[in-house]
């Protein structure tokens, strides 16, 4: 027989064995300070999936054939063993048949993600994050004819196109102004590394970090199919609010008289 | 050279696994591709390690039947075959664990543990990494894995990963004898209790036996030869890893690899 004291002191031993460790543990795979700018292979789920499916063997990074795929080792400040990469140094060329989405045993890449609706997986549908551009660093925005990005990217005329614009400084010129259009970047990064400048003026980020959300209380009137919406029982922003209180406030005297 | 025939064996084929994986991501053979987490034979058959897709599972992600399938196929290997054959027949840490125990014999670095640790301490961080896997949403082994940092740093060429298991070399070396394998690998907790009752283990006959105590000096995993010299019968302890060192340095001939087909505990 073991005594209660003994009983107490490994319950104690455990819980501490549990709490302690598992906290430090948990913390320590979680305490990746790049993870939330990592690029992911075409085809990747959402990062939080991602990383549960991603059984690290490394088979995307050994079919890349332009070796842009690399797997993430200790001090790169990404969940250890998991591709990613970086396309200022090499990005992806988007292979037509793309092997590393294909070679992934576990799922985490998946061919579904790059079909829309029942069609064919095409690359072209992916992902990968979108590219951005930092104007007052971009020489056509200075004014100064470039366009590298423009020429580099795969989906020249859909995914960047060029504005024009009068150079109002010269008065006699046209400033050539790449337009990224979100809904056909594939994150690709080809334009990233096209870009002249000593600090790439336009780079791909993830799309939960480049993108925003209006959402559902805004309709577009104009747009037959989204104006149907306003049928629909939506969520006000304010439903949740106390609008009485804020039309009081405004309609107080008090509050003409200060 | 005969007291030897199994650590060659065993080397050369760790070695063959790491040579094929290795010249699968340089060259592009096909033979074995991937690495010791999640592997593809010949363009067709995959493999997978399934302590690893058990934490990917535990942690909310159904994965791809054919990781399922391939992890299932290994676990019934080892289950009803192989026993912990792993730890000691293809595991790359293994070559550098045993250099770590042959170092600590040949400059006797002392022989009683510095510090007392349990060899169940592998069962309770195995419990751990599946509570952490789930808590987290991360398989919380694979991240940390020395295992995987060595293959990883051999197969792909990186770096940063022999700092690791530089460390897992120094502890087993002048901390903990045994430490890696015999006290804090949760994946050798794994196998110990998948293969508790898997078919290939080592046999003991006490007739033979005259105590020398040989077997003993060798094996990584001392306590599962507490019937030596005692009982003749299997070694039945999961935690053998079926390595053949006792076998080969028996000079009576009282330890041989057996079949075993009862159940017993």
């Amino acid at each position: 027989m073991v005594s209660r004291r003994k009983v107490i002191q490994r319950v104690l031993e455990g819980a501490v064995f549990v709490g302690g460790g598992g906290l430090i543990w948990g913390k320590s795979i979680k305490a990746n300070t790049k993870a939330d700018y990592v690029l992911r292979p075409p085809g990747a789920l959402k990062e939080k999936d991602f990383l549960k499916a991603c059984i690290k063997c490394g088979q995307c990074v050994e079919v890349c054939p332009y070796d842009t795929l690399k797997l993430a080792e200790p001090g790169d400040g990404i969940a250890n063993g998991t591709p990613f990469f970086e396309p200022r140094t090499i990005p992806c060329y988007l292979c037509t048949d793309m092997p590393c989405t294909d070679s992934c045993p576990s799922g985490a890449l998946d061919l579904k993600n790059l079909s829309k609706e029942e069609e064919k997986p095409d690359i072209m549908n992916s992902k990968m994050g979108l590219a951005v551009i930092h104007k007052e660093s971009c020489l056509a925005y200075w004014g100064i004819r470039c366009e590298a990005c423009y020429r580099a990217c795969p989906l020249i005329d859909k995914a960047i196109t060029l504005d024009y614009e009068v150079n109002k400084r010269t008065g006699m010129h046209a400033k050539l102004l790449p337009v990224v259009h979100s809904d056909v970047c594939t994150g690709c990064g080809v334009c990233e590394q096209a870009c002249v400048a000593e600090k790439a003026a336009i780079f791909v980020l993830p799309l939960d970090k480049a993108t925003g959300e209006v959402g559902d209380h805004y309709i577009k009137g104009w747009e037959k199919e989204d104006e149907k919406r306003i049928n629909e029982k939506v969520e006000k922003a304010d439903d949740d609010k106390d609008v009485k209180s804020a039309i009081d406030y405004l309609n107080d005297d008090d509050l003409i008289e200060d | 050279m005969k007291k030897y025939k199994f650590l060659i064996l065993r080397r050369i084929i760790q070695l063959s696994f790491l040579f094929l994986f290795a010249g699968g991501n340089y060259f592009g053979w096909e033979i074995l591709r991937g690495n010791y987490s999640s592997a593809i034979i010949a363009d067709a058959l995959h493999l997978s390690d399934p302590y690893a897709v058990l934490q990917i599972l535990v942690s909310g992600f159904v994965a791809s039947s054919s990781v399922l399938l391939g992890a299932l196929l290994i676990f019934l290997i080892y289950a009803l075959i192989g026993g912990r054959m792993f730890c000691s027949w293809i595991c790359p840490m293994n070559i550098i664990t045993d250099i770590a125990f042959r170092l600590r014999r040949i400059f006797k670095i002392e022989t009683e543990a510095k510090v007392s640790v349990s060899r169940n301490l592998r069962y309770y961080i195995l419990a751990l990494s599946l509570i952490v896997s789930a808590v987290f949403g991360m398989a919380a082994f694979e991240i940390i894995s020395p295992i995987s940092m060595l293959h990883r740093a051999i197969v792909f060429g990186s770096g940063a990963g022999w700092a690791i298991v530089a460390v897992v070399f120094f502890v087993d070396l002048f901390v903990l004898k045994a430490g890696w394998c015999g006290h804090i690998c949760p994946l050798g907790g794994f196998y110990a209790l998948v293969g508790k009752q898997a078919v290939i283990k080592v046999k003991h006959d006490k007739e033979k036996c005259t105590h020398c105590m040989d077997c003993f000096d060798v094996c990584v995993e001392e306590p599962v030869l507490d019937i030596v010299g005692k009982e003749s019968d299997f070694i039945r302890s999961g935690a053998c890893t079926n390595c053949g060192r006792c076998i080969e340095v028996c000079n009576d001939n009282a330890m041989k690899y057996s079949l075993k087909f009862d159940l017993k505990k």
